[in-house]
């Protein structure tokens, strides 16, 4: 089957590069996903966990705190402004994450708190999410 | 006296010599530290690098054109001046080379009658302009050293709202660009609104930036030859851009500076150390020969003793006579 070529950067690092069948992710907009030739689309990323398809059907996830993907050339680049591998994800760091996002309590009268706590709730779903704890993480997803 | 001035010599010597010592940490510590800061520069680079790309083709799409990002009004009412230095000092003129700058951009800002706000990253920053009654709506500390995303974005959120709501026409930097170990230089340009790309004359006087900021002509030409599809569409995109977009240049801001700063750290220390290794070796020269000068003298102090006593009893003269006579020879 075609592949496409895959490239996932963040500030701090490139987190993946190479050939894949096909890469799932979502955009503001909803659920995408990228065959090779895909027609040339520059989007805004959701939270949300990316896979990426090799090959050989091995999967690669990856949590992607918001950002944006550009294709053309049969190339999709990634730009995530924050991101990580699920194998380097730490289970129970994330699921402290989750509960400590959780347990903050914004204040209601301040829109833009109350936008960043539903934010780090969602971002910490989405870790836990990649890491391979689905339940909680789908969970997160239909809200 | 004599013996005296040999102690104060000995003590200098040794508080020379701790000096010494600390300086030699500080340059091996910098220098430990360039190479770390290096490497985070290299990491951030194809980030922002693609982003600097994107955003340059989305300049040319019909609805980016209006957009805030690119905006440049008429008359400068209010300026935004990012100043990055270090937390610091004893980096030579790392800090004040960078200060120099920041000031000469203000007068240039103040002399078409704009207001400037500074946001200050690094204590010395703004320390320099508070003692100067020129208050920073900002300082950012502890950042300096070692950035991050976190740090990038901290100081992008200080004046991206007044930007967007119109409140600020323009927002500039003044950092010192890590060009390579033996070359670091300080910039002084402007962040938004961006020089379109079309202008490429005028986008060259922005002055030198990392590789892609403005992307080359090849590369622009490439991205222009692309028809799009945008979700959402390009103006949305670019509101949405615009911090991510800024946080990634001041990412590399950032770390430019923090690698710059190491390297002027490490060179002011080994000029220090080799200039404290060069006292010690003087002061031990002048030590050593106040003391030959006192052995001298005591010496002579015998002799002029034994003399005198000679004129007085024989037997003693004849016993001292051998004392006497290698010095003599």
């Amino acid at each position: 089957m075609a592949t496409t070529e895959v490239e996932v950067v963040s500030p701090t690092k490139v987190l993946f590069e190479g050939g894949a069948e096909m890469v799932v992710t979502r955009s503001v907009d909803g659920e995408i996903a990228f065959l090779a030739d895909h027609v040339a689309l520059l989007a805004a990323l959701d939270i949300c966990v990316t896979r990426i398809v090799a090959p050989g059907g091995a999967e690669t996830r990856i949590a992607i705190a918001g950002g944006l993907v550009e294709v053309r050339d049969n190339k999709v680049s990634i730009l995530a402004a924050d991101a990580a591998l699920a194998d380097d994800i730490d289970l129970d760091a994330a699921r402290a994450e989750l509960q400590e996002a959780e347990q903050r309590q914004p204040d209601p009268s301040d829109p833009a708190a109350v936008a960043a706590a539903a934010t780090a709730i969602r971002r910490a779903q989405v870790r836990l999410e990649a890491a391979g704890s689905g339940g909680s993480g789908a969970g997160g997803s239909a809200h | 006296m004599a013996g005296g001035q040999e102690r104060v010599l000995r003590r200098r010597i040794r508080s020379i010599q701790s000096t010494k010592k600390i300086t030699r940490a500080m340059e091996l510590i910098a220098a430990s530290r360039i190479v770390r800061a290096q490497q985070a520069i290299a990491a951030a680079r194809p980030y922002v690098e693609k982003m600097a790309e994107i955003v340059g083709h989305l300049a040319d799409t019909p609805d980016g054109r209006d957009h805030p990002l690119f905006r440049r009004p008429e008359t400068l009412r209010r300026a935004a001046l990012i100043v990055v230095a270090g937390d610091r000092g004893l980096s030579g003129a790392y800090n004040s080379s960078v200060l120099r700058a920041a000031e000469r951009r203000i007068r240039e800002l103040e002399g078409v009658g704009a207001e400037v706000a500074v946001v200050a990253v690094g204590r010395k920053v703004g320390n320099y302009f508070r003692y100067r009654h020129r208050d920073p709506v900002a300082v950012f500390t502890g950042i300096a050293d070692r950035p991050g995303p976190e740090d990038a974005k901290a100081v992008v959120e200080a004046v991206i709202g007044a930007y967007t709501s119109g409140e600020l026409d323009e927002i500039d930097l003044v950092y010192t660009n890590f060009e390579s170990i033996g070359r670091q230089r300080v910039l002084s340009r402007s962040l938004v609104p961006i020089e379109r790309a079309g202008a490429a004359g005028a986008s060259g006087g922005a002055g030198p930036r990392e590789p892609g900021a403005e992307p080359g002509p090849g590369a622009d030409a490439a991205t222009r030859s692309v028809d799009y599809e945008y979700e959402p569409g390009p103006a949305e995109l670019l509101d949405y851009l615009l911090p991510n977009w800024l946080q990634g240049e001041m990412l590399a801001a950032l770390l430019s500076a923090s690698a710059s700063e190491h390297v002027a750290r490490q060179r002011a220390m080994k000029a220090a150390t080799d200039n404290a290794e060069e006292l010690i070796t003087n002061l031990t020269r002048v030590m050593n020969r106040a003391r030959q000068d006192a052995i001298t003298t005591e010496i002579m102090e015998i002799v002029g003793g034994a003399e005198a006593l000679r004129e007085g009893t024989d037997e003693s003269a004849v016993h001292l006579e051998s004392y006497e006579d290698p010095d003599a020879a």
